[in-house]
């Protein structure tokens, strides 16, 4: 298998090459460092790396290798290698969140998830970008430059995760973590044809995630198949003693669930208020497709209505803003990050700390920090704040309505195919739309999955397809999730992946931006 | 509700420590005045009989062991601040002189 093969392999595959012996984690890992020198620097690279961890993927790749060599037991995925979005904690790499205020900062520790990876010796090619702490679905927020589509490189990878899922897209990792806030995984999942899920809340640590939002926020895989990201989920998961939401179930039967292959019997709701209207056509015909296929392997469709999911949007634009907010407040040129001295008058730590917030973060945070702290200012902390916590309660009656008539819901995971770079920039309320359906989940805090479901008819871009299950229920989209992947590719002859257009040589204006 | 405006972003600016020009102020004012008429509608969704909720799937009395855990050296601890002295953070003036 030569390396551009390799590389486009799953995980899975990967894993069970490694194993028997017909490949090393060096190899694997050094294919995939090149294809990230030749596609993702210059001028219309792809750009999914803020920072390339070479030389330390390479030595615990190394190490797996002899470990392997020596007949050691190792973890299944031991060896196969994966990127981290720059939101996450790591030691040894800088960790910047896309933002200028922590450019360069160096953690002194390792989120919960990189203490997992590096136990179970995932070398990590490096920190993907990102809309800055989060904030945006298109990955121009970021202070560190755009991202590209690998499907079209004028358009978005999404975001806030547009790195993690661009580099998985275009080959350059075949796993990458990424963190969902309302939406951060699956909507770049599905602009860029590549599969992504949000686990129930606390069923992967946050301890070491950058905090957006603390009580939406959830780490988790990003990966080209279903059953990758259940690996991977399964890697990450279960508890910790360091994040006090964290749940105690155990991290297990997800990968079992995506090889039971069949839902015969099992009923699938459709969310009436999450397609149709401001749902382009080709996602509404792509969404009625994977339904029919479904419908043909045995599952029973029905519709089911969740009459808040209208207020969902607004709740979630008043919880997210007013919990960052606070979470960001600790960003104030004193304990870590910049420092930005004011150009006149007197220096004191508070005017220091309003010119280093000033200089250090881009408009789409302050526009949500501004928002935030006014959603919780007295007088209109009830109106706002207490309203939108009301809504999360109704959004949550709403699943559990429908989960006690069906076994999982689907809709399409974003209403649009992946719009054009600069498109929305100067619109924050049209950008925020992109999340429609994902948030309800998030405020919910349970599990939701996207997976490739074709491309759209207007444009040939990729289009989503989300599953949503009760909480603590992850392992139905994962069952669900891999059925529908193996009769969409079955359909297409292969994975979606491969009508990807190929991608072109940027290494040499790399070398020349240098 | 009340509409936001330039005074109230001047405001909320200065407490959320963030200094602002003139344009940016102007400017966040007007996108921020879209936002939050496209959020009011929550304010009317539920009634005060609904309760609210702040964590998706309710914890309640998480405790660890009292005993001291992992923490940070004071290098560590001091490692990614911008100025630091004598193993403390140091910082500017906290009040103004006059």
């Amino acid at each position: 298998m030569s390396a551009s093969e390799l590389i486009r392999s799953s995980a899975a595959v990967m894993a069970a090459k490694l194993a028997a012996g017909e490949i090393t984690s060096v190899e694997l890992v050094q294919a995939h460092l090149d294809r990230i020198a030749e596609i993702d620097g210059g001028e219309r690279g792809i750009h999914a790396f803020l920072h390339v961890n070479g030389e330390e993927a390479l030595a615990v790749a190394a190490d797996v290798d002899a470990r392997r060599a020596a007949g050691e037991e190792l973890h299944e995925l031991a060896g196969v290698p994966i990127a981290i979005k720059d939101l996450i904690v790591t030691k040894g790499q800088p960790t910047t969140a896309a933002s200028k205020i922590l450019e360069g900062w160096m953690s002194p520790y390792d989120a919960t998830v990189i203490k997992k990876i590096r136990a179970a010796r995932m070398p990590m090619l490096g920190k993907t970008n990102l809309d800055e702490f989060a904030m945006g679905s298109s990955t121009e927020h970021s202070a560190y430059g755009l991202t590209r589509n690998p499907w079209d490189l004028d358009r978005i990878p999404g975001g806030s995760g547009g790195g993690s899922a661009a580099a998985v897209a275009s080959f350059e990792a075949p796993l990458a973590l990424g963190t969902d806030t309302g939406g951060s995984i699956r909507q770049p999942g599905s602009v860029t044809g590549t599969v992504g899920v949000k686990p129930t809340y606390g069923a992967v640590s946050r301890y070491g995630a950058i905090a957006m939002a603390s009580s939406l926020d959830q780490i988790g895989p990003v990966s080209r198949t279903v059953l990758d990201s259940a690996l991977l989920q399964e890697v990450i998961g279960g508890y910790d003693p360091q994040d006090s939401t964290s749940l105690t179930d155990p991290s297990t039967g997800l990968a079992d669930a995506a090889r039971v292959g069949n839902v015969a019997g099992m009923k699938i709701g459709v969310i009436k208020e999450l397609h149709g209207e401001g749902f382009q056509a080709g996602v509404e015909n792509r969404f009625n497709e994977s339904l029919e296929l479904l419908r043909e392997a045995g599952a029973e469709i029905v519709e089911v209505s969740c009459p808040n999911f209208g207020y969902a949007l607004g709740a979630y634009y008043l919880i997210m803003p007013s919990e960052a907010s606070s979470n960001l407040a600790k960003f104030d040129g004193v304990r870590f990050g910049a420092r930005t001295l004011p150009t006149e008058g007197p220096l004191t730590i508070e005017r220091v700390m309003g010119a280093t917030r000033a200089a250090g973060f881009g408009a789409e945070v302050k526009r949500r920090i501004i928002l935030g702290t006014y959603a919780l200012s007295a007088g209109y902390y009830d109106a706002y704040y207490g309203s939108a916590q009301r809504v999360r309660t109704l959004v949550q009656r709403d699943f559990e309505a429908a989960f006690e008539q069906v076994d999982v819901l689907i809709s399409p995971t974003t209403p649009t195919t992946a719009f054009k770079l600069g498109e929305k920039l100067d619109d924050p309320l049209s950008m925020y739309l992109q999340d429609v359906a994902t948030i309800p989940a998030n405020l919910a805090g349970i599990p939701g999955l996207t997976l490739p479901g074709g491309l759209a008819d207007e444009d040939g871009l990729p289009v989503g397809i989300q599953l949503l299950a009760p909480a603590r229920e992850d392992a139905r989209v994962y069952r669900v999730g891999a059925v529908l992947e193996s009769l969409l590719e079955a359909k297409w002859g292969g994975p979606m992946l491969n009508q990807a257009p190929e991608l072109a040589t940027t290494a040499v204006a790399a070398e020349e931006a240098n | 509700m009340a509409a936001i405006n330039r005074d109230d972003v001047a405001h909320l600016a200065q407490l959320a420590h963030i200094e602002m020009s003139d344009e940016e102020l102007d400017r966040m004012a007007t996108e921020l005045a879209v936002i939050v008429d496209s959020v009011k509608s929550v304010s009317e969704a539920a009634g005060a009989d609904v309760p609210a909720t702040s964590h998706p799937i309710p914890l309640t009395n998480v405790m660890r062991e009292d005993v001291v855990g992992h923490v940070l050296t004071v290098e560590e601890a001091l490692s990614g601040a911008p100025d630091a002295s004598d193993g403390r953070f140091k910082v500017p003036a906290i009040l103004e002189e006059s």
